[in-house]
């Protein structure tokens, strides 16, 4: 688990999660009998760390079962050691890391589905097509990485089937400072709508620059990752009104599954003692799920048979804190859940309001609704 | 105005203001790298180090970030003079400095980083000035004061650090130390104290472009790593040992990048900015201030 380096912000929040399944297990008498113990490694961040750590636990430490990492870039370059062990591999928050591998034991915790391209962007497609008068132009601003590269793929491609023009369609290095010209020449595009892909350190300046050059776009957001994270969500405050962003889980009323609230309220004392993500609704229901699949299997089957673990996970359902699942032929969901969630009626920078339902709606997918998109988006001001 | 004018003046505005904060984070490596021979790879994870300092000192009193900075810069004046010591000692005095200095800073980039997610932790910290979310229009002309206050302070402090280098003795000592140490010692000045004094200033430096970081945006053990190419390029482009050359370099990076970003897309930004380099040291191999061997 990525415990130093860029990704540890949200891989101790994982590990958080993980810790707290273990312990609850263990509470209820273990698996197959037997207490559970966790085994992990620091990656720091890094994937060619990664090899080198699955190999010392299925070899030397003799695991019995292995799960992932926190992300694509960490869970990628685990494969080919899972894959030669022949081992059944629970991963949490990779994109397609499966589409190359094709392997028959890989099963994959994100709602990003199997189809990207034809899924991902549908959401915030939908909403501002449900708009009156509906968009005609759209801009496509993107990080340069594989993630951000994908989610903008299906952007565009949705974007074409609408019918929308795109008016800018731009990536960004990972190294840029400054996002005030990026924003600049897109409001000089004049679009409709505003689809952007950025990580934490991004979304902020970008944010803050939309703040400054006193943006109004009838929709703006997209997978922005930042506001995903507590203290970001306290910096950006009323910044973040109206903000249309690609989510996991939000706290209202429509996605509260059994246990979700248990685990959140179990998580967030634990978050504060060890300085993690303080209100854990990002990573930690994911990773919690993560384990709970690995669980279910086990139990079903009622030994540690990779084959028969995998073959149960292909065809059973799953009941987890983040509500019912199942698994296609590559692992992936079979009912992606992208959510797309607009933050609303954010009043300065404390932390009580985003606990409270009514802060991040939901607005789609339908089946999870629960408000009514605010427009336009202009930065909080 | 025309919006295509517009958009140009816009970007060399903001891309000034962002050479601010570059000067502020390269002036004081255009010390030691520049004036000392010092390759302190590890200065932008000083500046980190300041910066995180600045925010979890704003969260403890509310101070202004940039004020906060100057109070931390005697502290790192002397950590810097501490580190001198050591590297002085172990590498300089037994003239391993090229390979092995280098090495050392490396590792004291690592465990600044490795230091700041134990103690601080991974995630991103920051620090909200006052003015952060105002901007001041000047026509069609904005000037975010999240950017302007930051590159003011830090060319003000810029130029009170070269009138201390060009008007007093100590300051020209500094300037002279790398030209020549022996000839300072024919006029009893020890070179070492004073590279130790400088090697101090330096620091102090990277805590003030710390609490301008800050102010710009939030900030992680590892947000130095995205500045290290560009400090380097900008204080070997200003010409290593002068100041104003560095100003000018970093003034030059921002609005090469932000210009290049407005009107050819972002992924454009640092190929140009680093081909402007080249090209600079191509027709001038000194940097643009620097004076021929």
């Amino acid at each position: 688990m990525s415990l130093s380096g860029g990704l540890a912000g949200n891989g101790r929040p994982a590990l958080l999660a993980h810790r707290i399944w273990a312990e609850e297990v263990n509470a209820r008498g273990g698996l197959l009998g037997r207490p559970v113990e966790l085994v992990y490694y620091d990656d720091q961040s890094t994937g060619a760390q990664v090899p080198g750590i699955y190999t010392k636990l299925l070899d030397v430490d003799k695991v019995d079962l292995v799960v992932s990492g926190y992300a694509t870039a960490i869970i990628a370059p685990a494969m080919p050691v899972v894959m030669q062990r022949n081992m059944t591999f629970v991963s949490l928050f990779g994109t397609g890391v499966n589409s190359d591998f094709k392997y028959d034991r890989y099963f994959s915790i994100n709602p990003a589905g199997s189809d990207v391209k034809e899924t991902f962007a549908r959401g915030f497609l939908d909403i501002a097509m449900a708009m009156d008068p509906k968009p005609r132009s759209i801009a496509l601003v993107n990080l340069d990485s594989d993630f951000h590269q994908r989610t903008a793929e299906s952007a565009r491609y949705l974007a074409k089937q609408h019918g929308l023009r795109v008016v800018y369609d731009r990536a960004y290095p990972p190294s840029t400072v400054d996002f005030t010209p990026i924003l600049r020449s897109v409001q000089a595009a004049r679009p409709d709508i505003v689809f952007v892909g950025s990580y934490p350190p991004d979304t902020a300046g970008m944010l803050r620059a939309a703040s400054e050059l006193r943006v109004n776009f009838q929709l703006f957001g997209g997978p922005m990752i930042g506001p995903h994270i507590t203290a970001q969500k306290l910096q950006l405050g009323p910044i973040l009104n109206n903000l249309v962003v690609w989510d996991v889980y939000a706290p209202e009323p429509t996605l509260q599954f059994p246990g979700t609230q248990a685990l959140i309220e179990r998580y967030q004392p634990l978050a504060a003692k060890e300085g993690a993500d303080a209100l854990g609704h990002y990573v930690p229901p994911l990773a919690y799920t993560q384990m709970q699949v690995l669980e279910q299997a086990v139990r079903r089957v009622g030994s540690l048979d990779q084959a028969a673990l995998a073959a149960d996970m292909h065809a059973n359902q799953f009941d987890t804190v983040i509500g019912p699942l199942r698994f296609d032929a590559m692992g992936e969901w079979t009912e992606e859940r992208n959510l797309y969630t607009q933050y609303q009626g954010v009043q300065g920078n404390g932390i009580e309001q985003f606990r409270k339902p009514g802060t991040q709606v939901i607005l789609y997918p339908p089946r999870y609704k629960s408000g009514e998109l605010r427009k336009p988006y202009t930065a909080g001001a | 105005m025309d919006p295509g004018l517009a958009l140009l003046l816009n970007g060399v505005v903001s891309g000034l203001l962002l050479g601010g904060l570059y000067a502020a984070a390269a002036a004081g490596l255009s010390v030691s790298f520049g004036m000392l021979d010092v390759v302190n790879i590890a200065h932008p994870a000083f500046m980190v180090l300041g910066a995180l300092l600045v925010a979890l000192l704003w969260s403890a009193t509310g101070l202004d970030p940039l004020l906060l900075s100057l109070l931390l810069a005697p502290a790192f004046w002397a950590l810097g003079a501490a580190i001198y010591v050591a590297y002085h000692h172990f590498f300089e005095r037994r003239g391993d400095e090229a390979i092995q200095g280098l090495a050392f800073f490396f590792g004291v980039m690592f465990l600044i980083e490795v230091g700041l997610v134990l103690a601080v932790g991974p995630e991103q910290h920051f620090a909200d000035a006052a003015y952060a979310g105002t901007t001041w229009r000047l026509g069609e002309i904005d000037l975010p004061l999240r950017m302007l206050v930051p590159a003011a302070v830090a060319l003000a402090a810029i130029g009170a650090l070269a009138l201390f280098l060009r008007r007093t003795f100590t300051g020209r000592a500094i300037a002279a130390v790398a030209q020549d140490r022996e000839a300072l010692r024919l006029l009893a000045i020890d070179p070492v104290r004073i590279k130790r004094l400088a090697f101090g200033i330096s620091i102090a430096m990277a805590a003030l472009a710390g609490g301008a970081l800050v102010v710009v945006q939030p900030v992680d053990a590892w947000s130095g790593h995205v500045f290290i190419g560009r400090v380097f390029a900008i204080v070997i482009m200003g010409g290593l040992a002068s100041l104003g050359g560095c100003v000018l370099a970093a003034l030059a990076f921002g609005v090469v990048e932000n210009v290049t970003a407005t009107f050819y897309g972002p992924s454009w930004s640092p190929a140009v900015a680093f081909g402007c380099l080249l090209l600079v040291l191509a027709i001038r191999p000194q940097g643009l201030f620097g004076r021929a061997a």
